[in-house]
């Protein structure tokens, strides 16, 4: 079973701490969300089975880093991230703006304030 | 340079049992890019951990797609057994690994049929499901469904399979291992087969890294990644190397699910040889608190599988990433200066499930 490896970083560090991972030969395998109390961000690395993850906790209205320009593929990580949770995403290099899925609610996997 | 046209492929196909469209950008017959998009069948399945405890979420997770169900089942159930720290028995152990690895066969079989078919060769089609026709049998002998079996549970597993069974299941992918040596050998040397399918679509191993090409996409390429070989489930008792091809092409890809199905025949003989005695299930106490992150290796590839749970009933996250989701930029490439009518088998030859994708 893999270790659990999570290292916490502030958003600003991301690009950074995502440039290192690349420049070691790393891949990303997935970028996770959660969305109570806040936003979760995971982005999980793989090399040679040695699996890592980049965990980021923010609040909603914090902007946060594409990671496109290292990895092209985390497009379609984000602009689900974007368009599930409402996550503000910054210059995601294909950003479907909200499209990805086509979902007539607006952020259906954020939480939603008590009434 | 030709004119530039725009050709919209899906979400409606006969290659495609599930929708996705693509906006085909053409100079001539060739591809110079091509743009997805998906959202056709989203459920937004991982929110329902808000309504359904993390009892019932097992069969939620295992309802994300019907090929590759039981293994989503237990790629859940393995998160919130390790958050909880549950000892599954080693009887379960293996029988999951049975199960797994007849749906690999089973998905696999499915995958070279819809390839026969989009070639149109009918009758390899055929035989091709009527093969699999055998192992959804032995799925519905052993545990009364032939899809959704909902036999993985939290803990272990529901059913256990009688010796008399086990025998039944060594005697059938036995005979079943003669026929496809048939069945394959059409696949691999046929002139029509092999003319549609080598040095078509191809990935070179540097690309399929760049991308993060997951499971026999990457494989095929070159590359020897295989989440069974870190040893989950009853993988770390069995002798098996991950099946790897050089070329990078549609025919590479395919000769990788074939090496699989055989493989998967052996392992389910080994499993059958090692099985031991004892219970099936551990009784679980108490409601998870923690998180992890499980990989699996499915019949498409890597996929991941992430459990936050608060110590409540009700989990905070579940969210799966599917062989497919990783495999779409892998699939835009090589969709690259392809001809048009080539296009159908590129996008079958990554075996794209949508139903997973848009769980």
């Amino acid at each position: 079973m893999d270790e659990q490896k999570i290292k916490e970083i502030s958003p600003d560090e991301i690009l950074i701490e995502t440039v290192d991972l690349h420049s070691a030969g790393y891949r990303l395998v997935a970028i996770s969300c959660t969305g109570k109390d806040g936003v979760e961000l995971s982005y999980s690395f793989d090399k040679d089975y040695d699996f890592i993850h980049l965990r980021v906790n923010m609040d909603y209205d914090t902007e946060i880093e594409s990671i496109t320009p290292i990895y092209g593929y985390a497009f379609l990580y984000e602009n689900e991230i974007k368009e599930l949770f409402g996550v503000k995403i910054k210059n995601i290099i294909a950003d479907f703006h909200d499209k990805l899925y086509r979902i007539s609610e607006e952020a259906p996997f954020k939480e939603k304030e008590e009434e | 340079m030709g004119k530039r046209t725009v050709v919209p492929f899906g979400p409606q196909h006969p290659v495609l049992p599930e929708p996705i469209h693509l906006d085909l950008v053409l100079e001539d017959e060739k591809v110079i890019e091509a743009i997805p998009q998906i959202g056709y069948v989203h459920r937004g399945l991982e929110k329902l951990v808000d309504k359904k405890d993390f009892k019932q979420f097992t069969y939620v997770s295992e309802r994300i797609c019907g090929i590759c169900s039981f293994m989503h089942g237990a790629g859940y159930c393995m998160s919130v057994e390790s958050i909880m720290g549950i000892e599954v028995p080693e009887r379960a152990v293996f029988l999951r690994t049975i199960w797994a690895e007849l749906s690999r066969i089973h998905s696999h079989l499915l995958w070279l049929g819809l390839t026969a078919d989009a070639f149109g060769f009918e009758s390899l089609f055929m035989h091709t499901w009527r093969l699999r026709e055998q192992v959804l049998d032995l799925f519905e002998q052993t545990t009364g469904g032939r899809l959704i079996f909902s036999v993985c549970d939290i803990g272990g597993v529901r059913k256990d399979i009688t010796p008399e069974m086990l025998d039944k299941i060594v005697s059938v992918v036995t005979n079943m291992d003669k026929e496809l040596r048939d069945v394959t050998s059409v696949f691999l040397n046929d002139s029509t087969v092999k003319h549609r399918t080598v040095g078509i679509g191809l990935l070179s191993k540097e690309k399929a890294l760049e991308l993060g090409a997951v499971g026999p996409m990457a494989k095929a390429s070159g590359i020897r990644r295989d989440m069974r070989t870190q040893g989950y489930c009853a993988y770390k008792y069995l002798e098996f190397e991950p099946i790897t091809a050089e070329e990078g092409d549609s025919y590479a890809r395919m000769q990788v699910r074939i090496g699989e199905i055989f493989q998967a025949i052996d392992l389910i003989k080994q499993c059958i040889e090692k099985l031991p005695e004892g219970d099936i299930i551990t009784k679980i106490k108490g409601n998870p608190k923690g998180e992890h992150f499980t990989r699996v290796e499915q019949p498409r590839g890597e996929a991941l599988y992430y459990v936050k749970a608060n110590g409540t009933k009700f989990l905070d996250r579940f969210r799966v990433r599917t062989p497919t989701f990783a495999n779409v930029p892998a699939l835009l490439e090589i969709l690259k200066d392809c001809d048009l009518a080539d296009v159908p088998i590129l996008i079958l030859t990554i075996d794209p499930c949508i139903s997973c994708t848009e769980r």
